[in-house]
């Protein structure tokens, strides 16, 4: 699928980042290019081969159960725009 | 009028043991103050990297080795992407393709007395969400933290209980597990097991399976039973009616008794899962799986099956007394101390039972001890005390009488002056006294049909045993007054 401007702006404010008209069209190419080697990707056939769920060949280090993190909320809350009685305050999420 | 059958799958989530989160070390104690136990990892802040907990790992082997699980040797950590605020991450780290317990099987009982085995299709390592709280704050919503990367167990079963009470004993039966394993505290009023219950019904005789309706988050066993009997209830009227049931998420509302739909199944998220790239696949190697087995603890079908056996108990009592952990370790500490299995038995689930439950205690909350219990129960059965002097000391350990050591039993007998009077003269004596004093109820014995006196007894027994202030052996009482009663005669 050829991508289009009116996809990169969608993203971005989905993601909510500013892009001026310049770093869209360069985002446009970059992402154009990402799906192409996608599509590359996509042709191999991989009939009989075992998908990979880590490029390392290496196995999960595991770490012993013991609480080493102290309470650091202040710090933390110091960067949420709003919070109450030690709560993250977001927008009302309706059910 | 057509005859339906009900189909019933679970999917409980299974909050694990351990001191610190599933990939953090964060502590996961509950109830402390909002987000003081949400760290950068939990946070997802830039930059931060999961580590595994091997206590995680283990106690979800440990669970699968229970059901006789296959345990893979690889399993993956995948991400479950949906956007919610109480999820900073904007994923679910879990494991959708490889999970760390395979295909295993649950035991339950039957009202019948005979058991049934419900298949787990498999059993996945996943951490838990936050909280939000929906009070009004100006407008907005507040969000606690300290619930994320809670390290949870769900367990997915096949769909093969055909009632409400099969999947509730199914329930139960992983309830007792993952508390007989010490895995979980398994407390569902605090979240520590919840359950979603899929169900679906058909024509009996029908083999393909009916839409299934989700019912979330269903958190006591009595609610488990409700909440499937109103959804079947309401999808047989609804078919009967000419109508069609449709795949969704319904919420089951405790106080109004009933199912109500949020939101269907086809316009539900896309999760794009995919393998977590901050973690590795963990690989278990077959020493450590093997040393988990040895250790795993007697588990409810086991000590089941032993108290029967060994105990010689009933299916019935055996049952009960295999429950719970707690229940049965005190049963066993009891029959330890008196050496009598059937009368630790009765003691544990009469009148100890009766005391808890009108108290509303656990077991582990019982004022007598298993020692205590115990040791009253050897005086009962040495005849120090008969059985009515034997419920009295037990009201008085359960009010805390006798010093609180394992012989306050002999401390309360001594106290109240209740040893049982075996000494054949003594209790003559008082027999005697009683015979003399009665003499309207000694006519009428005599004059009675010798088949009728058996009952007219009572009454001389009940007299001997007011004026031993009932510390005579009653089987003695009996003897000789009929002996002496007949003497008359």
């Amino acid at each position: 699928m050829a991508l289009e401007q009116t996809h990169v702006q969608r993203a971005a404010h989905l993601a909510r980042l500013a892009l001026d008209d310049a770093d869209a069209d360069r985002y446009l190419d970059d992402l154009s290019n990402i799906l192409a080697m996608v599509d590359q990707l996509q042709g191999i056939d991989t009939t009989g081969v075992a998908p990979l769920a880590h490029p390392l060949d290496a196995t999960q280090r595991l770490r012993a159960d013991e609480v080493t993190e102290a309470d650091q909320r202040e710090t933390f809350q110091r960067c949420a725009p709003a919070v109450e009685n030690g709560l993250y305050l977001v927008p009302r999420v309706v059910e | 009028m057509m005859e339906w059958e009900t189909v019933i799958g679970l999917e409980v989530h299974v909050q694990l043991a351990t001191k610190s989160k599933i990939f953090s070390g964060a502590s996961t104690a509950f109830g402390a103050e909002p987000n003081t136990q949400a760290c950068a990892v939990d946070l997802g802040l830039p930059g931060v990297l999961p580590v595994l907990n091997e206590q995680a790992v283990a106690m979800a082997v440990q669970f699968g080795l229970a059901i006789h699980a296959e345990i893979p040797e690889v399993s993956v950590f995948d991400r479950k992407n949906y956007f919610y605020p109480d999820l900073p991450k904007g994923y679910q780290t879990s494991q959708m393709y490889h999970p760390i317990v395979g295909a295993g099987e649950v035991e339950i009982a039957l009202d019948d007395g005979g058991t049934k085995r419900i298949r787990v299709h498999h059993a996945h390592l996943e951490e838990d969400a936050g909280k939000s709280l929906h009070e009004d704050f100006h407008g907005m919503t507040g969000i606690d933290l300290n619930r994320a990367g809670t390290p949870l167990l769900e367990i997915v079963s096949e769909p093969d209980m055909r009632s409400a009470k099969e999947a509730a004993a199914y329930l139960k039966a992983i309830h007792s597990i993952v508390t007989y394993l010490g895995i979980s505290d398994g407390n569902m009023a605090e979240g520590s097991m919840r359950c979603d219950v899929n169900v679906s019904v058909r024509p009996k005789g029908q083999a393909e399976f009916g839409t299934r309706a989700e019912i979330k988050n269903v958190n006591s066993f009595r609610f488990v039973e409700r909440a499937i009997a109103y959804e079947v209830e309401r999808q047989i009227e609804l078919i009967e009616d000419g109508g069609r049931v449709v795949q969704e998420t319904r919420l089951y509302d405790p106080e109004r008794d009933e199912t109500r739909g949020m939101r269907t199944k086809e316009e539900a998220n896309d999760y794009r899962y995919f393998p977590c790239p901050d973690l590795l696949p963990v690989v278990l190697d077959q020493a450590y799986v093997d040393h988990l087995r040895d250790n795993l603890p007697e588990l409810p079908d086991e000590k089941r099956t032993r108290f029967q056996e060994a105990l010689g108990l009933s299916a019935y009592d055996a049952g009960v007394l295999s429950a719970s952990r707690a229940m049965a370790d005190y049963f066993e500490a009891v029959k330890d101390a008196c050496g009598d299995a059937k009368q630790a038995a009765n003691w544990v689930m009469g009148e100890l039972s009766g005391a808890l439950n009108r108290e509303g205690l656990a077991i582990e909350d019982s004022p007598v001890s298993a020692a205590q219990l115990g040791r009253l129960i050897a005086r009962v059965l040495d005849d120090t005390i008969n059985g009515k002097a034997a419920k009295q000391v037990f009201q008085a350990l359960w009010n805390g009488e006798g010093g609180g050591q394992a012989d306050a039993a002999d401390a309360v007998i001594e106290a109240k002056g209740l040893k049982q009077v075996t000494d054949t003269g003594a209790i003559e004596a008082m027999i005697d006294q009683v015979i003399a004093d009665s003499p309207a109820q000694v006519a009428q014995y005599r004059d009675a049909e010798p088949d009728k006196r058996g009952k007219m007894i009572g009454y001389f027994v009940g007299q001997v045993m007011k004026a031993s202030r009932g510390t005579a052996n009653p089987q003695q009482v009996n003897a000789l007054l009929k002996e002496k009663l007949d003497a008359l005669c």
